[in-house]
Order: C-alpha cells, then sequence, then structure tokens
C-alpha cells in the first residue's frame, strides 16, 4: 500500500534557535527544514530571526541573508532571482513557489520554508529532481519533423503560434508536479503536470510532425490518465500557467482520435 | 538497488495504449448518472412507504422499472470505474491485482443482484 507515513529517519525533528540579531526592531522569525546526509540525524527545523529593516522584500532575500549573516551551511538552490530559471522552488508557508518571486509581505505570522514535497532531499531545501528530469526528457521536448528542413525556417501562423502561449512559458520548477497527489502516490509511472504541459506543447505545435507518436507515447493508464483533475498544479504555478487544462486537452485528443 | 539509468526509470515498461476508452466511458457514465439519479429518486421516492403489492405493481411499468434498470446497471459500473482508480493510485503489487479482481465480482455481483429485483418485480 501506499506510504501515508515517513520512514523514522525521516521524521522532522525540532532544530536549532539561532540568537535575535542585537538592536534589531523589526525582526521576523523563519522556520526553514535542515538536514544533512552527512551527519546521518534526521531531518530538523532550525529557527531564524531576520532583520526585516536590513532585508530585501523577497523569501529568496530571507535565504540569502540567513546564508550570508547567520548560517553559511544553508544549503539551497538560486540563480536568476528573478523568476526564470526556476531554480529556487520550494514550499513556502505551505505552498510551492519561487522564492525570489514570493513576497515575504505576502506571509503572515511566521515564515516556514520546506523543500518540494514528495521528492528526495539532497540536502537543506535542495530536492532531487532527476527523475523528474528524465521524464521530461522522456516526452521528446524538440521539435521532430520528417519533412526536409526548409532552406530558410518553419513557418507558423499567427494562430498556430498563439496556441503556444500559457505553454512554452513553462520554467521547469516542478512545482506543479510535487504539489500534485496523483504525481506523490505515483510518480514513477505518472509523468505529472510538467512533464505533460510540455507534452502537450509540442503535441500542439503545428510544425511537429510526430503529433500521432506523441498521443501514443502518452496514451496510458498511469502516464496520462493518473491525472484526476485535482487542480493543485494550477494553483500553484508561479509563472501562473494551467497544466491541468493541458492535460485536459491532451485527453480531448486521445478522445478525438478514439471515438 | 538497480542500476538503471534515470531514462530507463522513467520511460519504464512504456505506454500501454490503453486508457482513452476507459476516461470516455466514465465521462459518458457520468453523463448518464446526471440523468439517472435524479429521475432514479424521483421515481423510488414516490413509492416510498408503499406496500408491497403497490411497489410490486408500480415496478411493473415500464418507465420506472427501466429508469431503475439502468441506474442499478450504469451506477455500479461507474462504481466499478471509480474505485479502480483509486485502488491503483494506492496500492500496489498483488494487494493491487487482488483488490481489483474483488471489486470487480462485488460492483458485477451488485449490479446483477439489482438487476435481478428489479426485473423479478417488473416481470
Amino acid at each position: 500500500m501506499v506510504q501515508l507515513k515517513l520512514p523514522k529517519n525521516s521524521r522532522i525533528t525540532h532544530g536549532k534557535t539561532w540568537p535575535k540579531p542585537e538592536g534589531a526592531k523589526n525582526v521576523r522569525k523563519v522556520q526553514v527544514y535542515r538536514w544533512n546526509p552527512d551527519d546521518g540525524k534526521n531531518p530538523r527545523v532550525d529557527t531564524y530571526f531576520v532583520d526585516m529593516d536590513s532585508c530585501g522584500p523577497m523569501v529568496l532575500d530571507a535565504l540569502i541573508k540567513i546564508k550570508n549573516e547567520i548560517d553559511p551551511t544553508l544549503t539551497f538552490r538560486r540563480s536568476c532571482r528573478e523568476g526564470i530559471c526556476g531554480s529556487c522552488a520550494m514550499n513556502i508557508d505551505g505552498r510551492n513557489t519561487l522564492a525570489c518571486t514570493y513576497g515575504l509581505d505576502e506571509i503572515q505570522g511566521d515564515i516556514k520554508i520546506y523543500p518540494l514535497p514528495h521528492m528526495p532531499v539532497v540536502k537543506d531545501l535542495i530536492p532531487d529532481l532527476t527523475h523528474f528530469y528524465a521524464q521530461h526528457a522522456s516526452i521528446r521536448p524538440w521539435l521532430e519533423t520528417e519533412t526536409n528542413t526548409p532552406a530558410k525556417e518553419w513557418r507558423q501562423s499567427i494562430e498556430d503560434r498563439k496556441k503556444l502561449d500559457g505553454l512554452y512559458e513553462c520554467i521547469m520548477c516542478a512545482s506543479c508536479s510535487t504539489a500534485c497527489p496523483s504525481y506523490w502516490w505515483n510518480g514513477d509511472r505518472y509523468l505529472g503536470p510538467a512533464a505533460l504541459l510540455h507534452a502537450y506543447r509540442w503535441i500542439v505545435d503545428s510544425r511537429d510532425e510526430a503529433t500521432g507518436e506523441r498521443l501514443d507515447d502518452l496514451e496510458d493508464e498511469f502516464k496520462l490518465y493518473r491525472c484526476h483533475t485535482i487542480m493543485n498544479c494550477a494553483k500553484t504555478c508561479p509563472k501562473g500557467l494551467n497544466p491541468a487544462k493541458a492535460i485536459a486537452s491532451i485527453k480531448h485528443m486521445m478522445v478525438e482520435r478514439a471515438v | 538497488m538497480a542500476y538503471l539509468t534515470d531514462r530507463k526509470r522513467a520511460h519504464g515498461l512504456g505506454a500501454s495504449h490503453s486508457g482513452t476508452k476507459a476516461h470516455w466511458r466514465m465521462s459518458l457514465s457520468s453523463v448518464a448518472l446526471v440523468l439517472l439519479v435524479p429521475l432514479f429518486v424521483f421515481t423510488f421516492g414516490a413509492i416510498l412507504g408503499s406496500s408491497y403489492e403497490e411497489v410490486v405493481i408500480y415496478y411493473q411499468r415500464p418507465l420506472p422499472a427501466v429508469i431503475a434498470l439502468l441506474t442499478f446497471l450504469v451506477g455500479f459500473w461507474h462504481f466499478r470505474a471509480g474505485a479502480k482508480i483509486m485502488i491503483e493510485d494506492y496500492s500496489r503489487g498483488l494487494s493491487r491485482k487482488a483488490l481489483l479482481a474483488g471489486l470487480t465480482c462485488l460492483s458485477y455481483g451488485l449490479a446483477a443482484i439489482g438487476a435481478f429485483a428489479v426485473i423479478r418485480l417488473a416481470l
């Protein structure tokens, strides 16, 4: 049966509470999930106090401030700081989102930060996304054609190009897939919202000539039909995309060619 | 632990090329039940609390009998399809197969019992 309780060595314990910054008047409590594979201990939640008067407005600013000024061992991914790279996706205040675009003022009370749920953790806030990326690669996220490459370019009408809007913007941050209960329980076989959104991006591309093969590859009770339209993906997507709609469109195309 | 590449794990056994018909039938049975359930409640409610003889006479009329029969058949088929998805979601290996077999027996058995009861009343 599905595992509803974390294994003993994964259960979260109380961690260290770091001292408050001296002389600071505007302080917020930040609780951060910590786990180090090298010390053999259970994960813990450390508590930090951040001086908001000398901190940037985003959650990532608070994390960088903690790393720079309080605890240099805190580990997390970050790169662009503007919601393009998807590196800093994590669970903030109970929601999967990007730390760089999520404002501290959007959170009431204590700030609670965990890694993306239901993924193996590499260290602290860094999830292991190997399988997630392999699933993305498995849908062949590139243009496939049989016709000889034209001398100038593959042409596409404005209307057909518009069909890619709301799809190509996905930055593969994994917020959606790791918010999906179906992906939690069957992530080994279910492709998840992100990979399926990308699959649909290529299925609906007027220039791609492998539409049938792409649909064939997805026609599976688990790869595609584990989506139960829970809609967590659309709710959590930090880019405002709707993977559930893309999945519904794939199902619609499947029915169109079968019925 | 097996030394499999990430792509090998992601591909697994490949696509089974099934699921679309089940999805379509589930959608159809959902729409059918949207119509059938209110009709069943309406017809069944009308005779609720009546004597046995009155119920027999009522269910000898074609409309209530056909509505009841269709509700049982479509309802239990839909129940089987929905519960199958739930079992597939949460169970693994042999227990999954055993639960699916049990579910099939239960849902088709209940549908048969319902159909038999309605037919017996109607004929």
